[in-house]
């Protein structure tokens, strides 16, 4: 017996001393499609994309500033058409492999080669052709473009310098590297032994030994898990989730407010869609789109919906975006009566509780949202319920994702649709195939040959004039014209900012929640464990 | 004991019926009107079953879901028992592959196509109507086959080859003679298939079919459940499911027993 408690005592030491002892745990929904850094296009890859890649410059999640990362300095030259980088000396790949200009060189062109389809290249593309990449010397590297490129520093931080031999789990730069992939079980992430960074007090970063990432798409399970201390974070959390959290965990849960993302609604003005007319004529009138605007309570969706945890949007901008947000926009108050007024303006009559146009047709549409988003879903049945008091008929449909994205970018085929946007990156240049009347993503009326309206016109050259312009406060006043334009138009119905609500252990020190992705693992090389 | 076991049953499901098809008067509040200042409210004087997360009344939607519910899954079910009892009547050899080939199609796929073609302006009540039809039409095939077993056993029964050899017409054959043998599979079957319809009215919404707001359906009311932290807040999420477990018990007492049916 005492044979068997010491072997016992022996296996369990022996598993204690194999488990890494600063193990940072949680969970992501789905797989990551691919851990090439080129070739990131989904959310998941994008999380293992920033925690393993090395970049030249960060921003600074907090300060929205850039800081200095594989380069320790850098120069913007000839007004804005070049940049140049020096490379810290005696960089390292994960593998050991140095680490020189000759690398970004490499990475930067294979971004751009039209072969690669690299999504992290298209952002580096400029319409007057791609940049020229010029290794100076083993540390210093100069990118130069033909006209000024706006916001070209910023760029770097989405660009991870790749080592000459990639495989399956390819050697990173930054604070760990890719270790060990189960497919639909999880990731597993080590801690690059050659990282650069160091803290204040001249340790080697990252604090943490490895990350495991577990593949868990329900996310009742993953509160659950978190819960029992199974996991340490749940980067994003939806409200009734949070709610449990802080009954359950009260120093878990955080709320560092409104998030930069929106919700929204719109009506499909394309002129290939199968709709009548007489419909047509309302979704193309501006007194129509304002009267439903007015008549939908987004308070009620904020506190209702979302239990508070959202606010009344303004415009296209969330308020978090402290910079770009034009701050003279307020949201839109809730006033049925003031919408009615505004119908009959337009020739609308409400007989018998039933909102009717000049041709006597009922105003009835279709309002499209994805399924299984239990917010969307509510602020469909809240938006159908308040507009039916203005004698509206609203029939919610509810479709998988991919039906419903055929039928916005592709087909057409539909009325009205409710969404969210999920902002990832703040520069509103992000936000060129949104705003552009030729823009793929100019989902009321996309891919138009020449602007359908004065005011489309417009933003178009204030877009334009914003991409050109150099200036940061310059962009930022033409920016702020474009926000009004499209307040006062509402080709988009903004509705609510979603807050960004997450929980985080109370053994996890060092987090700081923001609301840019990757919100609380920004600064990973600084989180520690208990 | 099994004939008070019987009579409960029928008593209980009367009593569902009435309360189903009586809905609008026994509802306190219209069930899509929306309490907006008493979101997810627990059970009170105002609301016997509290709140959904809309502040609408639990209660009111359980009664109307019910209606919805109790009478059309049945009926689907009774279409798809009838086309499976004339399709195995009629089809003979046939029936295999067309059974083996309705089986095996894609039925998933196939609704996402159909509610491309559909309009998207549907009525919740016509969209209702569309989903538990097309769930009534698409669902013979496994009972058809259950059927045609049967039937293809008593063909060569004595009494069988009797009727035929005396003269008596087909349909006499199959009314009198057949339909008493059959009776027991077809309400088995018809067990089975409505709550399985039930469910899959709560899947097709994923699809774009199936109840769309603001009309409850026991399906949506059931999707609640995965949340299971709800239950434990507002234990009253669980009465459409039990509700569908005493009509199934009901169901399950009707059933005759061996003795009867032989």
């Amino acid at each position: 017996m005492k044979r068997l408690f010491g072997i016992g005592v022996f296996v369990c030491a022996l598993l204690s001393a194999a488990a890494p002892n600063h193990e940072l745990r949680f969970c992501l929904p789905g797989d990551p499609k691919t851990f090439d850094a080129l070739h990131v296009s989904d959310q998941h890859s994008e999380v293992i994309r920033y925690l393993t890649g090395g970049v030249l410059l960060r921003v600074n999640r907090v300060t929205d500033q850039l800081q200095p990362e594989l380069a320790d300095s850098w120069k913007l030259s000839d007004g804005g058409r070049a940049i140049t980088f020096n490379l810290r000396a005696g960089l390292k790949f994960s593998d050991g492999s140095p680490l020189t200009a000759s690398d970004v060189a490499r990475t930067l062109n294979a971004a751009l080669d039209p072969k690669q389809a690299s999504p992290a290249g298209d952002t580096f593309r400029s319409e007057q052709g791609d940049p020229t990449v010029r290794v100076v010397s083993p540390l210093e590297i100069t990118i130069r473009y033909a006209q000024p490129k706006p916001g070209i520093d910023r760029l770097f931080d989405a660009l991870s310098i790749l080592p000459a031999n990639s495989g399956r789990l390819p050697a990173s730069a930054g604070p760990f590297f890719v270790s060990e992939y189960r497919p639909g079980d999880y990731v597993r992430l080590a801690r690059n032994p050659n990282y650069w960074k160091r803290d204040s007090a001249g340790r080697q970063l990252p604090r943490l030994d490895s990350i495991r990432i577990d593949i868990q798409p329900n996310r009742e399970i993953e509160v659950t898990r978190f819960l029992r201390g199974e996991t340490h974070l749940i980067n994003k959390i939806e409200p009734e989730n949070f709610d449990r959290v802080a009954k359950e965990m009260p120093a878990a849960a955080r709320n560092p407010g409104a998030s930069l993302d929106s919700e929204f609604m719109w009506f499909n003005q394309a002129p290939a869609a199968a709709i009548p007319d007489w419909k047509r004529k309302w979704f193309a009138s501006a007194a129509f789109r304002h009267a439903v605007s007015a008549s939908i309570h987004r308070d009620d969706l904020a506190r209702v919906v979302f239990r508070g945890y959202a606010h009344p949007a303004a415009g296209p901008l969330s308020p978090s975006n402290r910079f770009w947000f034009n701050a003279s926009l307020k949201p839109l108050s809730f006033n049925p009566q003031s919408a009615l007024r505004g119908l009959a303006s337009e020739g609308f009559s409400l007989r018998d509780g039933i909102l009717r146009d000049r041709g006597g047709h009922a105003v009835e549409f279709s309002l499209i949202t994805n399924s299984g988003n239990r917010p969307r879903e509510a602020m469909a049945a809240v938006i159908q319920d308040d507009l039916r008091k203005i004698g509206i008929q609203v029939n919610i449909v509810t479709l998988d994702f991919s039906s419903l994205i055929e039928r916005i970018a592709k087909t057409a085929q539909y009325e009205a649709c409710l969404l969210g946007f999920t902002n990832v990156e703040i520069d509103p240049i992000e936000q060129m195939n949104v705003w552009l009347s030729s823009g793929p993503q100019h989902q009321w009326w996309p891919l138009q040959k020449s602007p359908a309206t004065q005011w489309e016109a417009r933003v178009d050259k204030l877009m334009l004039l914003q991409a050109s312009e150099p200036a940061r406060e310059l962009r930022k006043k033409a920016f702020d014209e474009v926000q009004r334009i499209v307040v006062e138009q509402e080709p988009f119905i903004y509705l609510v900012n979603p807050d960004y609500l997450t929980a985080v252990s109370p053994s996890l020190h060092g987090v700081q929640p923001v609301t840019a992705p990757p919100q609380l693992l920004w600064n990973i090389e600084s989180l520690s464990l208990e | 004991m099994r004939r008070n076991f019987k009579r409960a049953a029928i008593s209980l499901l009367l009593l569902i019926g009435m309360t189903a098809i009586f809905a609008p008067s026994l509802a306190p509040y219209d069930y899509s009107r929306q309490f907006r200042e008493a979101p997810n409210s627990p059970a009170g004087s105002q609301f016997p079953m509290g709140t959904d997360d809309l502040g609408r009344d639990r209660f009111s939607r359980l009664l109307y879901a019910t209606r919805v519910s109790i009478l059309l899954a049945p009926a689907a079910a009774l279409v798809s028992i009838l086309i499976a009892l004339l399709v195995a009547a009629a089809a003979g050899r046939v029936l295999s592959g067309l059974t083996t080939l309705c089986l095996s199609l894609p039925w998933i796929f196939l609704f996402i196509i159909l509610r491309a073609t559909l309009p998207l302006n549907t009525r919740p009540i016509a969209s209702i109507l569309i989903t538990f039809g097309l769930m009534g039409v698409a669902g013979w095939a496994w009972p058809a086959r259950i059927f045609a077993a049967s039937i293809r056993q008593m063909k060569h029964s004595g009494w069988l080859l009797q009727a035929r050899a005396s003269g008596i017409a087909s349909w006499r054959i199959a009314l009198i003679h057949l339909w008493p043998h059959l009776r027991a599979i077809a309400i088995a079957q018809f067990r089975v298939l409505i709550p399985s319809y039930i469910l899959a009215e709560a899947s097709l919404g994923l699809l774009g079919l199936g109840v769309a707001e603001p009309l409850p359906s026991w399906g949506n009311l059931l999707a609640e459940l995965q949340h299971p932290g709800r239950v434990h807040d507002n234990p009253w999420i669980l009465a459409p499911l039990a509700l569908l477990m005493l009509v199934m018990i009901s169901l399950e007492a009707l059933q005759p027993s061996r003795e009867v049916v032989a």
